[in-house]
């Protein structure tokens, strides 16, 4: 049984009248094992965050998952109710924002932040779950946690702030972690000391790991298994090593190529010639055949069906089958 | 740190002096002055003698040094009327002043802080328009006119409530409420857009991604963040109360600053008017002052602007 | 307007937003109500002559406090009722609406003048001459503008002509802020710049590029303005300092009204307020739409 899995994912935005739908995330199915991570990669208004809230129900009021199933241990997360939902949120799946400079609240303590889904996950006295809190700074490699804790976001560094906001993910012992580019705002020495944190973690804890970046270098590094998304589609989804060595959609293909030249990670993925289509007026057949090196005819009316390239590598290209 | 809060210094006392400036100047280029500076019906004897004390014969500018340097003293001049020094009998006003205005607050605050956080946790629903007409009419309705409907309604139909007067609890109650409506709509539609942008802040995201119950997303992690500017205006907007509240003294015969105010038009007592404007305007610079200050020591991204 | 959304909430929900578009039309149509209100408004004023079935100024001390002719004691001849003068209330609403409707517009027309005017020089000259300005605006816009209106009421005396100029006094500060704002990001535009290095004057390029595109933000401002105004024309006028007895305005009509109030005669409080009520709540309304649709910068205020 794997750790988590989708099967045909849909989450739509309607506009205020129901006038326009945006097909954030369309007919989406992929796995992660136990311990596995999984790179989610994309240009930004690729659906790749949606896809993660829509993991948590934690969608904009504007967003409707329409259909699909969401298997997590077992259990489908889209039958749940609310107030079951809750009890997955922070404590079996968790999540790691990108901004750290403002995913804590700056009116509370570090300590209070760290500790607060103890107390309300597990019922944990104030004492004991700060206790705890300042062994989860220790656990991120915070110096001096006995002061740290009593201290306010404002008064620590960027680096600091995300590796706070990893301890509040780690704090209730998930089995799933989300990481949405946790990385983008830091600068790169930062950055590689926490992707590191975040690799040791996950080896010392046993978590399955999903992480959402932009940046191939980075799952290259960190990921197991890589999914590609292009207009809210998966369009190639398999091993890093094999999609590395032979990705058979033009698009994996061609973000591949730009890795180069986008050496200091930061820079979002414009390499690649053409715009990314308008999420709400999206072109006939396959999404991508505008900006298509190798576009066919065909790829301007039908939109391709998933298909098996390999064992566990998938592609949505006419060229594949 | 320091130069910000030297420079905003330095800009309040810039405003103080325009405003004594605007004051000085619209007294003496608009007329005569003699005639607003002496009681009504002296003589021409009296006119002369006052000409002479405030020496209106002289220089304009040097007319204004004096004029500054009364002032510097805090003598803001003797009341026709009542025969005292005019910072005393403001200062005798005060306290009525500000009971009516806190009551006045409290009352604002009670109704437009849940309206706004439930018009913002409900956004586009029932409550949140009922909010946006409530809010409406807390601008558009003369607050004087507030108040003359309550004492028809409370007073006059109902006999529950006195109709003007100080002194008991009761009688506070229609003249705070008239005052506090105008506010109560001014918090409540600040209350909800600053809910609103917390809501959607990332730090609020990530309380719910921690899987707390919404109840206190809410009440912790938003309302603490978004009451901060709704209590700035607050402030800003007790000092405001106190001095326009001299509509809704007059028609409760509350005996505050702003029913001092009535009497000094009534009474052409021109002492008094001109010494409410100032003090008035010198109160709102102040609190201007002090909250540009405080927000500067509360939020360090502000001390590095410009 | 289209009501064909998906329909969300309760139908009470339904019900009472149907109810606030059909009063603002919020942002998406034409706010019909406010406009029918303000427009029967101006047109009473313009013919209050021929409205009013009595001088306004001139009662019957025989008639005093005569209820609505639908209430017990009331006639045919006094529709809504008479004063404490016995003065018909109906002539007075009416010509009353003249005075609220020229002294609102006048001022704010006024204010608005001196106030884009001084924005324009603010902005575009900058230096010493923004800083002065700016200092101005800053030291008035701390008084309270009531305050300050009823102290120059108190210096130049009440009449009709001296409120204008008065509420012109107070308020000409909102418009200088706003224009000055929006004048320092036209200065950046291409066309300005164009205009500078094909030699034009500063005075030219004042008045033929940069007063064209603040036109809109100030009407805008003044359709705001209107209400704000007008509440403190009705203020001066209830306190005794606006204008002057016995001419019939509406604040003054309530400072009467005060006398009858404690013996129950509601007609003379209800009626003017309401009036007063329509006018504002008519003004902010088509403000708040004309704000949406001509001026997104002006979202903020």
């Amino acid at each position: 049984m794997k750790l988590l899995e989708l099967r045909h994912l849909s989450t739509h935005y309607v506009s205020a009248r129901g006038a326009r739908v945006t097909r954030a995330v369309d007919d989406v199915s992929l796995t992660v094992g136990e311990g596995e991570t999984l790179g989610i990669v994309g240009e930004s208004g690729s659906g790749k965050t949606t896809l993660a809230l829509s993991l948590l129900r934690l969608l904009p009021p504007a967003a409707r998952i329409v259909s699909g199933e969401i298997w997590f241990e077992g259990e489908d997360l889209l039958t749940k109710s609310h107030r079951e939902m809750r009890r997955v949120r922070g404590k079996r799946i968790a999540m790691i924002l990108q901004d750290p400079l403002a995913s804590l609240n700056p009116l509370f303590t570090v300590g209070d932040q760290v500790a607060e889904p103890l107390r309300v996950h597990e019922g944990a006295s104030r004492g004991s779950a700060w206790a705890r809190a300042r062994e989860l700074l220790r656990a991120v490699r915070i110096a001096a946690p006995e002061t740290r804790v009593r201290e306010y976001p404002h008064q620590l560094s960027g680096g600091m702030r995300q590796r706070i906001v990893g301890a509040i993910a780690i704090s209730c012992g998930p089995r799933l972690l989300i990481a949405d580019e946790p990385t983008t705002s830091l600068d790169l020495t930062i950055q590689a000391q926490y992707l590191q944190l975040l690799r040791d973690l996950q080896r010392d804890r046993g978590l399955s790991m999903i992480f959402i970046t932009h940046n191939l270098g980075i799952v290259a590094r960190m990921c197991d298994h890589v999914a590609v998304m292009y207009a809210g589609r998966l369009v190639e989804a398999g091993p890093v090593a094999r999609i590395f060595s032979s990705a058979a959609h033009p698009y994996t293909q061609a973000l591949l190529e730009s890795i180069p030249r986008m050496a200091d990670g930061r820079k979002r993925l414009t390499a690649i010639d053409g715009q990314p289509p308008d999420p709400v007026a999206l072109p006939p057949g396959c999404a991508f055949h505008p900006r298509c090196p190798k576009v066919l005819d065909r790829c301007r009316k039908e939109a391709p069906p998933e298909v098996r390239v390999a064992a566990s590598h998938t592609s949505r290209c006419w060229l594949a089958s | 740190m320091k130069r910000f809060i030297v420079k905003r210094l330095g800009f309040a006392v810039i405003s103080l002096f325009l405003l004594s400036l605007t004051i000085f100047v619209f007294v003496r280029v608009t007329g005569d002055p003699a005639v607003l500076l002496v009681e009504p019906g002296a003589s021409a004897a009296d006119l002369a003698a006052i000409r002479e004390q405030f020496g209106l014969d002289r220089p304009l500018w040097v007319q204004y040094g004096s004029f500054l340097a009364h002032l510097a003293r805090g003598d803001l001049g003797q009341s026709f009327y009542y025969k005292t020094d005019v910072l005393e009998l403001y200062l005798s006003r005060l306290p009525s002043s500000l009971l009516l205005a806190a009551v006045a607050m409290t009352f604002s605050l009670v109704i437009g802080i849940p309206t706004g956080v439930i018009a913002a946790v409900r956004v586009n629903g029932w409550w949140d328009s009922a909010g946006k007409v409530f809010a409406l009419l807390g601008l558009s309705l003369p607050s004087f006119w507030v108040g003359l409907l309550m004492i028809l309604f409370f007073s006059v139909y109902l006999g529950w409530l006195p109709s003007s007067g100080s002194g008991t609890v009761w009688h506070v109650l229609m003249p705070a409420f008239a005052l506090g409506w105008y506010f109560a709509a001014a918090h409540m539609r600040l209350t909800r857009s600053s809910m609103l942008e917390v809501l959607g802040s990332e730090y609020v995201k990530l309380a719910r991604l921690k899987g707390l119950p919404e109840a206190l997303v809410i009440a912790k992690h938003a309302l603490k963040n978004a009451l901060i500017p709704v209590l700035t205006l607050a402030g800003i907007n007790l000092v405001l109360m106190i001095n326009v509240a001299v509509v809704v003294e007059t028609v409760f015969a509350w005996p505050g600053i702003g029913r001092l105010l009535y009497e000094g038009i009534a009474f052409r007592d021109f002492p008094v008017v001109q010494a409410i404007v100032l003090l008035g305007g010198a109160m709102i610079v102040a609190v201007n002052l002090v909250v540009d200050v405080l927000y500067a020591v509360i939020d360090p991204r502000i001390r590095y602007e410009r | 307007m289209n009501g064909s959304g998906p329909a969300a909430g309760s139908s009470r929900a339904a019900a009472l937003t149907l109810a606030w578009r059909f009063a603002s039309f919020r942002s998406e149509g034409f706010p019909v109500l406010p406009v029918l209100i303000l427009s029967v408004l101006v047109l009473v004023a313009v013919f209050a002559n021929v409205l009013a079935p009595h001088d306004p100024e001139v009662g019957a001390l025989g008639d005093r406090f005569r209820p609505p002719a639908w209430q017990e004691g009331g006639t045919r001849d006094h529709l809504l009722g008479t004063d404490h003068l016995g003065r018909d209330v109906l002539s007075r609403l009416v010509f009353g609406a003249r005075v609220s409707l020229v002294v609102g517009f006048m001022a704010v027309i006024f204010a608005g003048i001196l106030g884009t005017a001084l924005g324009i020089l603010s902005g575009y000259l900058g230096g010493w001459v923004d800083q002065v300005i700016m200092r101005v605006t800053d030291a008035w816009l701390a008084l309270p503008a009531l305050t300050f209106a009823i102290f120059l009421a108190a210096i130049v005396g009440p009449s009709a002509m001296n409120i204008v100029i008065i509420l012109a006094a107070v308020y000409w500060t909102r418009y200088a802020r706003v224009i000055r704002g929006e004048v320092l990001s036209l200065k950046e535009r291409d066309f300005v710049r164009l205009a500078i290095v094909a030699g034009c004057s500063k005075r030219t390029i004042m008045r033929r590029h940069i007063l064209p595109n603040v036109v809109n933000s100030g009407i805008v401002l003044a359709t705001l303005m209107l209400g704000v105004v007008i509440v403190t024309e009705a203020s001066l006028s209830f306190l005794g300092v606006g204008v002057p007895p016995p001419k019939p305005a509406w604040g003054l009509m309530l400072a009467d009204g005060k006398k009858g109030l404690m013996a129950g005669y509601w007609w003379l409080t209800v009626l003017p307020g309401t009036c007063i009520m329509l006018l504002v709540l008519s003004a902010n309304l088509l403000g708040d739409w004309l704000r949406v649709k001509f001026d997104p910068q002006l979202r903020q205020l």
